[in-house]
C-alpha cells in the first residue's frame, strides 16, 4: 500500500466535520498502520478497540445472517466511532464528536476506502 | 332440611334397601356433616354397588371433605361405570380447575356440556375455567416474553432482547433462511456490547448508546433498552438505516416496558 493514497484517504476523512481523528488499523492484530488523530486522542488504544470491536460484531452478523460486515457506527454520549473494512485486510477508523454528520462521514470514509484499493 | 334429615333417616331404617340414602347422603353433605354423609353412602353402597349416582355422591363428599385424590378416584370410577357423567365430568373439571390445569377441566366441562348444552351450572364453569386459562397463558407469555414485541413489524423473527450474559431474555432471530439463530447471535452480540462499553470508557465517548451494523446481506442493530439488557434488530438490506434506526426506537420502548413489568 503507498503511504501517500493511505494519507490522502485519512486526510480525506477527517475533513469532515467533527471528525477528531481518523486511522487504518490491521483488522487482525489491531495495530496502527496509518494515523491523522487530533492531539489527546490515544491512536493505539483506538486501533486495538476498533479491531477487536469489529471482530466480534463481524461474528454477530455472520450469525444473524447479515453478511459481511460494510460499515459500523457506534454511538455514545459524547461521540462516535465508525468502522469500515479496507483493502488489504485493514479497518478505516473514525472518532468523532457529538455534531458529526454520519452520513457524510460515511460517504467520505466509502470514498476513502475506493482510493486505497 | 333438619326435617328432610329426620324423615329420611326413618325411611332408611324402616326400608334399608331404599334408594333414599342417596336423598340423605347429599343432605348431609350440604350440612357440612360429611363424615356422617360419606358412611350413610358407603352403607348404601354396599347394597347398590353398580349405582353410578351413589359413587358420584361418594365424590363429591369426598371432594368436600378434604380427599380430592379420594374425589377424584371415585369419579374416575364413575366414568368408567359412564363415560359422559356430567356430574362426574364436572367434579373432575373443577378438580383439575384446582390443580391449575385448565386444558384438562375445558375437556372435561365440555363433554359435560355436549351430554345436557342447557346445563348452565356447566356453562358458568366454561366461563370461570376459560377466563383462569386466558389469564394463565398472558402470563407465561409475560413470563417467557414471548409477547416482548407483539405488534411490532418483525416481532416473529428479527427483533429480540437479551441479557448482559447473552442470554436470550425473549424475542426471536431468524436468519434469512429461517432458521432460528436467537443465541448464536446472543453470545456474539453480548462479547461486542461488552467491548463496546469498553471502547467508549477507555475513548472517553461515555455510555454507549446504539451500534449499526450494516453487512451485505442486512442490518444488525444494537441498543441498550435498560441496564444489563440488550436489544437486537435485525433487518434485511432493502431496508434504510434509517428506518431500522426508527423501528429500534419503537422495539426499545416495548421492551422497556417488558422489563419494568418484570421487576415489578
Amino acid at each position: 500500500m503507498i503511504p501517500g493514497r493511505m494519507d490522502a484517504a485519512l486526510d480525506r476523512v477527517t475533513r469532515v466535520r467533527g471528525v477528531r481523528g481518523a486511522m487504518l488499523v490491521s483488522s487482525d492484530d489491531g495495530l496502527v498502520v496509518a494515523d491523522a488523530l487530533m492531539e489527546g486522542v490515544r491512536g493505539n488504544a483506538v486501533a486495538a478497540l476498533a479491531a477487536s470491536l469489529a471482530t466480534r460484531l463481524g461474528r454477530a452478523m455472520e450469525a444473524a445472517g447479515a453478511g459481511e460486515q460494510r460499515f459500523v457506527h457506534l454511538a455514545a454520549a459524547k461521540g462516535k466511532l465508525l468502522l469500515m473494512p479496507a483493502p488489504a485486510g485493514m479497518l478505516l477508523v473514525a472518532l468523532t464528536d457529538q455534531r458529526a454528520n454520519v452520513g457524510l462521514a460515511r460517504l467520505e470514509m466509502q470514498q476513502a476506502v475506493e482510493g486505497l484499493s | 332440611m333438619a326435617n328432610d334429615i329426620r324423615r329420611l333417616t326413618a325411611e332408611l331404617a324402616r326400608d334399608p334397601a331404599s334408594l333414599a340414602f342417596l336423598q340423605l347422603g347429599e343432605a348431609l353433605r350440604l350440612q357440612g356433616q360429611f363424615d356422617a354423609a360419606a358412611r350413610v353412602t358407603r352403607t348404601g353402597l354396599e347394597r347398590h354397588p353398580d349405582l353410578v349416582e351413589a359413587h358420584d355422591l361418594y365424590g363429591r363428599i369426598l371432594a368436600d371433605a378434604g380427599n380430592p385424590e379420594g374425589a377424584r378416584a371415585t369419579w374416575e370410577h364413575v366414568l368408567s361405570l359412564a363415560p359422559r357423567h356430567a356430574s362426574a365430568l364436572k367434579g373432575l373439571a373443577y378438580l383439575a380447575y384446582r390443580d391449575h390445569d385448565y386444558d384438562t377441566a375445558l375437556d372435561m366441562l365440555e363433554t359435560a356440556l355436549s351430554e345436557d348444552p342447557s346445563d348452565e351450572t356447566v356453562v358458568l364453569a366454561l366461563q370461570t375455567v376459560r377466563g383462569a386459562s386466558d389469564r394463565q397463558e398472558a402470563e407465561i407469555r409475560l413470563r417467557t416474553g414471548a409477547d416482548i414485541f407483539a405488534g411490532i413489524e418483525g416481532a416473529e423473527r428479527a427483533l429480540m432482547l437479551l441479557d448482559a450474559r447473552g442470554l436470550v431474555l425473549g424475542g426471536i432471530l431468524r436468519d434469512p433462511k429461517g432458521l432460528i439463530v436467537s443465541e448464536d447471535v446472543a453470545a456474539y452480540v453480548a462479547g461486542a456490547a461488552q467491548e463496546a462499553e469498553r471502547a467508549c470508557r477507555l475513548l472517553d465517548l461515555g455510555s454507549w448508546e446504539a451500534v449499526e451494523c450494516e453487512g451485505q446481506d442486512g442490518h444488525l442493530h444494537l441498543s441498550m433498552p435498560a441496564p444489563e439488557a440488550i436489544l437486537v434488530v435485525r433487518r434485511d438490506r432493502s431496508v434504510p438505516g434509517g428506518r431500522v434506526a426508527l423501528l429500534a426506537r419503537r422495539a426499545m420502548a416495548a421492551a422497556r416496558a417488558w422489563l419494568e413489568a418484570q421487576a415489578g
